[in-house]
């Protein structure tokens, strides 16, 4: 991979009082993304609209395409024409992307999508939160294939996860998901944007060899396959039917435990790597809560709460919540008493927390069918009665 | 006979990949002299493939090589005729 | 010589394909395979930069011929060949886009996508390899299959009304629209040069049999059949009314150029509208270097 500079014309330095979805778009633009592909809807629209306010004078694509289906469509065939791409979407978008996001895994094109969820599931409360698409965006398309998602906790951190996760998919050449919710991407805080220089970037493994000798899905040292663009003369072809290394479709069993071992082992080889987790507290704790986005900002004044009762409580946000931190969670299931896991769904990441403590320690789950963020009262309870 | 410059019949030279064609007479319908029968062979795939009836009536138009959805026969100018005329039509 | 020998030998449409995946897929008397050989003509012909092309497919028998042709080509998912045609083309607007897919794929699931490139007049040239059916799945009705014809999932006979794609594409907005049956070879060919030359939505529908599925499950016959059945019905109207242009079960087949006209492109709006509105802040993008 290539680390890159900034373009300056594109990060609007400085510190703005700004909500989530504009934080997004000034990420976006941020992390040198020049073509977005979306359709409106609630509450993801404002990304949109600010893009395409902000795109004329920076230099670039909007387009605001007639479904969702059709945005991811665009977004694959921008990417393969060398362009940095995102769109942002809500719970019912999200729906229809999924097939797309499956061809996306499988041609291993970077893209970065937002979801900024709303209660569901179909139409559900379009004006209001809820953080209910956590697994879709892990399996929601059909076959075996492993993403990227992050999940920012104000419109700070959708700027700066938005760089993050165009980092990510860069890298990787896999989708990478921004997860926000309706409440941080109403919210409006202030928001501090670094001068150019200061913002680390990365450009996908560009091939430099003969044209001859590309083989667009040979994986290289790191797993990754070295990527071109149309128009450079590769004469490459790829699809979304399985393959081998020259791209080409092989329909039997060995070409598929190939294709697909490659995009899983891709990124779980690299987990490491990849996941970030905020602790607090976690080294001595009796119980941990885990959350993430939204919640782990209720979270903090129910664990306040919680330590000045004398449980001994600490937390862990979920930064990265796909690929799940597995191994962390596993080392404190010996240790602890038990995690609290409160989400705005009803019981998602907790399934994950459970699999993961292997019934070494139990994963409570307060639950919060959407529309509004938890009672800090509530997950206070749930600490108590797990601390008993 | 009044000839206009130096007009004259074209003479072409016909490859047939036998192994590509999968028999479906295009070739042998289309052409318009005549050139072309299905013949009595298999090929490797079980097929019949063409074989040339009558060589020098070919005239080098080239539809056999236009129609045949196998990309198994193409049509090149004869030797003697490439002085002046190599790749006019493929051009 | 002897190497001049060998070199006549080759067959100069192989610079174009794939030719450690030849012999392809179709079926014997498919028409796709004399569509793909109009097309590289038309490549050779039109002397463009091979390099700055890229062909995007879907899926189904015709949703193949990106796999073949040897440009930088992507095969996509069903339906989605034209939105994703115009991500790549706004992109890289150097790159000449050309989706070739079936008509299944194109006006069945893809007919929004197919509806707003036109209306936007993106500029890529569509060509729709028009079997009257969705052959790769095993002949089922599609859009364009003529009424009272079987299909596989109309196996007592078509009742719905079928699309006269022509007229659905000048409706859209499409700058050039044609129609041809793959038996006009070289007026497929020279469509096809005119097509990539211009600027702006270009449509193509090429007519082509299905004999393992279209013809047999409706007794026609064979390729040379539909061939001849091409030959006796068409007829070539040029700038004919795309509201006449339907087609009946082995019906008049009305072919011909119809439309062609000039209007400026997405981009070309794009630029001309911001750089208006905005002025010297507009950072103008794809400037043509024509």
């Amino acid at each position: 991979m290539k680390k890159v500079k900034a373009d300056p014309k594109g990060v609007l330095t400085g510190a703005h009082y700004l909500d989530g979805d504009y934080a997004l778009a000034e990420g976006a633009l941020a992390a040198g993304c020049r073509f977005f592909a979306g359709y409106p809807i609630t509450p993801s629209t404002e990304t949109a609209e600010r893009f395409s306010e902000r795109i004329p004078s920076v230099g670039g694509v909007f387009i605001q395409m007639e479904d969702e289906l059709a945005s991811m469509a665009a977004l694959i065939g921008a990417s393969w024409g060398g362009k940095k791409v995102m769109t942002v979407t809500s719970g019912p978008g999200f729906s229809l992307m999924m097939e797309n996001i499956g061809l996306a895994c499988m041609m291993e094109t970077p893209l970065v999508i937002a979801n900024v969820q709303r209660g569901g599931p179909s139409t559900g409360l379009p004006t209001l939160t809820g953080q209910q698409d956590m697994m879709q965006v892990k399996w929601g398309s059909h076959g075996d294939y492993e993403i990227i998602a992050l999940c920012p906790d104000s419109p700070q951190e959708c700027f700066d996860l938005t760089i993050e996760a165009f980092n990510l998919s860069e890298i990787y050449r896999v989708p990478a998901f921004v997860m926000t919710d309706e409440c941080v991407g109403h919210m409006h805080e202030k928001v501090v944007i670094p001068p150019a220089e200061e913002i680390e970037l990365v450009e996908r493994k560009w091939f430099k060899g003969p044209k001859d000798k590309y083989l667009p899905y040979k994986p290289d040292k790191d797993m990754i396959p070295f990527m071109v663009k149309a128009g450079d003369g590769y004469r490459f072809h790829t699809t979304g039917l399985t393959h081998d290394e020259r791209g080409y479709p092989v329909i039997n069993a060995e070409c598929q435990d190939v294709c697909v071992r490659h995009m899983v082992e891709k990124i779980r080889m690299n987990a490491d790597k990849i996941i970030k987790i905020e602790e607090d507290e976690t080294d001595n704790a009796e119980i941990i809560v885990i959350s993430y986005g939204i919640t782990s900002r209720v979270t903090t004044r129910a664990v306040q709460q919680a330590k000045k009762a004398g449980i001994k409580v600490g937390t862990i946000r979920l930064i990265t919540v796909w690929p799940f931190p597995e191994k962390r969670i596993k080392e404190l299931a010996k240790k602890i008493k038990a995690f609290v896991v409160p989400e705005i769904n009803y019981g998602q990441i907790v399934l994950e927390v459970e699999r993961c403590t292997e019934g070494q320690a139990p994963a409570i789950h307060v639950p919060h069918c959407g529309g509004w963020v938890h009672d800090p009262d509530d997950i206070f309870k749930a600490i108590k009665e797990a601390s008993k | 006979m009044v000839y206009f410059g130096d007009l004259k019949e074209k003479k072409g030279k016909i490859h047939i990949d036998k192994d590509r064609c999968k028999g479906c007479k295009f070739c042998v319908e289309y052409c318009p002299k005549d050139v072309l029968e299905m013949s009595e062979e298999f090929n490797v795939k079980g097929y019949h493939p063409p074989y040339i009836k009558n060589e020098d009536d070919c005239l080098y138009c080239q539809l056999c090589e236009t129609i045949c959805p196998e990309f198994a026969i193409f049509v090149t100018l004869k030797k003697e005729e490439e002085e002046g005329e190599k790749g006019e039509s493929r051009s | 010589m002897k190497k001049e020998d060998h070199l006549e030998e080759r067959n100069p449409m192989e610079d174009l394909l794939r030719m450690d995946r030849i012999p392809h897929i179709w079926c014997p008397g498919c028409g796709i395979g004399t569509v793909v050989t109009s097309f590289t003509e038309a490549l050779r012909k039109s002397k463009i930069d091979l390099d700055k092309t890229a062909i995007v497919s879907g899926i189904g028998c015709t949703g193949r011929v990106a796999g073949y042709v040897k440009l930088d080509s992507f095969h996509t998912t069903h339906g989605r060949a034209v939105p994703f045609a115009t991500g790549l083309k706004l992109a890289n607007p150097e790159l000449k886009v050309i989706v070739f897919s079936g008509d299944g794929d194109i006006a069945g699931i893809g007919g929004n996508h197919f509806i707003h490139a036109a209306r936007r007049n993106m500029d890529i040239t569509v060509i729709c390899v028009n079997n009257f059916n969705y052959a790769m799945t095993g002949g089922q009705v599609a859009a364009t299959t003529p009424t009272m014809a079987n299909a596989s999932t109309a196996p007592y006979g078509n009742y719905e009304y079928s699309f006269s794609l022509p007229y659905l594409a000048e409706a859209s907005g499409a700058t050039y629209v044609a129609r041809w049956t793959a038996l006009h070879l070289r007026r497929v060919t020279k469509s096809m040069q005119e097509a990539l030359g211009k600027r702006g939505f270009s449509f193509i529908e090429v007519i082509t049999p299905c004999v393992t599925l279209y013809a047999r499950r409706n007794r026609l016959g064979d390729g040379l059949n539909l061939l001849k059945y091409y030959y006796e019905k068409s007829e070539i109207q040029h700038g004919a009314d795309t509201r006449t242009l339907d087609i009946s079960y082995q019906g008049k087949l009305i072919v011909g150029k119809f439309v062609d006209k000039e209007k400026p492109t997405f981009l070309e709006c794009m630029n001309e509208h911001l750089g208006k509105v905005l002025g010297d802040k507009y950072q103008p993008y794809g400037v043509s270097h024509e």
